[in-house]
């Protein structure tokens, strides 16, 4: 019984919310609306300031036309680097956990479909993740999208063929060189501008490939960074299937 | 209006795609319902207009997620007591 009133109210609570966000999404002066948080105290829209920043100078301070991308890699450059860390820890975890383990693959194999289908479609996969994270600064996606992409290709790959491996040393390898080079593009921005991780290649046009200082050299080797870690941890946990 | 029907659709196959992940006793077709619920919240993001998440939400939720649990099952039991 009390399992039902939870789904009722559940089920109650998400329809509220997507009635919310379909007003919320109808909204298209962000100007005239009250839609920012106001401030108890002396009735200021306090927020006010920061989101409308963010849409009006974006294209002009960092000369991408993605803002998302902007605020990630540029504003809250350092956060970024956090997120990437905790993904490394998590990675090294499950290695940690796994490493030990009975190594026997299971030699059932996939059907016909399925075996031939993930060979037309990997390269394909690749490409797109590849083109995400490479275009991260004009259309949406970025680096963690774009390796997630390339990681599920692999995954196709493993599960169409049991003796499929990706060799652990260029994983580990790809995985390392391209943390050191975020980290290496930060302290290039501490060693010819004023803080870490700041720009320090002049803007380009806005909208062409070469442009958005350094956003898509930090979105390239956090793609390569998030998408052999993932493709590890996915390949840890089929090794020790017995 | 068209946008409300869609969304309205989605929001029901995501709440029943999510009530039978609980509910169920086959814990693989409840790693395969989880990945549907997963699946059209994505397209729910984008219709939202936010297509990074809903790019990430389709390779990491419905991909790479239960591709974990399914390998964690075959370690274990399939069948909840």
């Amino acid at each position: 019984m009390r399992r039902y009133a939870g789904a009722a109210i559940a089920i109650i609570f998400f329809a509220f919310s997507i009635g919310i966000f379909m007003q919320l999404a109808s909204y298209n002066d962000y100007e005239g609306s009250n839609y920012y948080y106001k401030n108890p105290v002396n009735g200021s829209l306090a927020n006010e300031s920061v989101p409308s920043h963010y849409i009006k100078e974006t294209k002009n301070e960092t000369g991408a036309i993605n803002a998302v991308t902007a605020i990630v890699v540029e504003y809250r450059g350092f956060d970024t680097l956090g997120e990437v860390t905790v993904l490394f820890t998590s990675a090294t975890g499950v290695s940690f956990l796994l490493y030990h383990v009975y190594k026997k693959l299971k030699k059932r194999e996939a059907n016909l479909i399925l075996k031939e289908g993930s060979k037309l479609v990997l390269p394909f996969a690749l490409l797109t993740g590849a083109y995400i994270f490479i275009h991260g600064h004009l259309t949406p996606g970025g680096g963690f999208p774009g390796g997630s992409v390339i990681a599920s290709g692999f995954l196709l790959m493993m599960l169409a063929y049991p003796e499929f491996f990706v060799r652990e040393k260029s994983l580990s390898y790809s995985e390392s060189m391209a943390g050191s080079i975020f980290v290496i593009i930060g302290l290039l921005g501490l060693l010819f501008a004023t803080s870490f991780l700041q720009n320090f290649i002049p803007i380009g046009k806005p909208g062409y490939l070469l442009s958005a200082d350094i956003i898509p050299l930090i979105y390239i080797a956090i793609g390569f960074k998030v998408g052999s870690e993932l493709s590890s941890i996915v390949q840890k946990l089929k090794e020790v299937e017995k | 209006m068209m946008l409300v029907i869609i969304a309205w659709i989605i929001a029901i196959l995501a709440i029943v795609a999510a009530i039978y992940a609980v509910e169920t006793k086959d814990l693989l077709s409840s790693a395969i319902a989880m990945g549907i619920a997963s699946l059209v919240v994505s397209i729910m993001f984008l219709v939202l207009q936010a297509p990074d998440v809903a790019i990430t939400e389709a390779s990491i939720g419905a991909g790479l997620t239960m591709a974990v649990f399914v390998y964690a099952i075959g370690k274990t039991k399939r069948w909840e007591e």
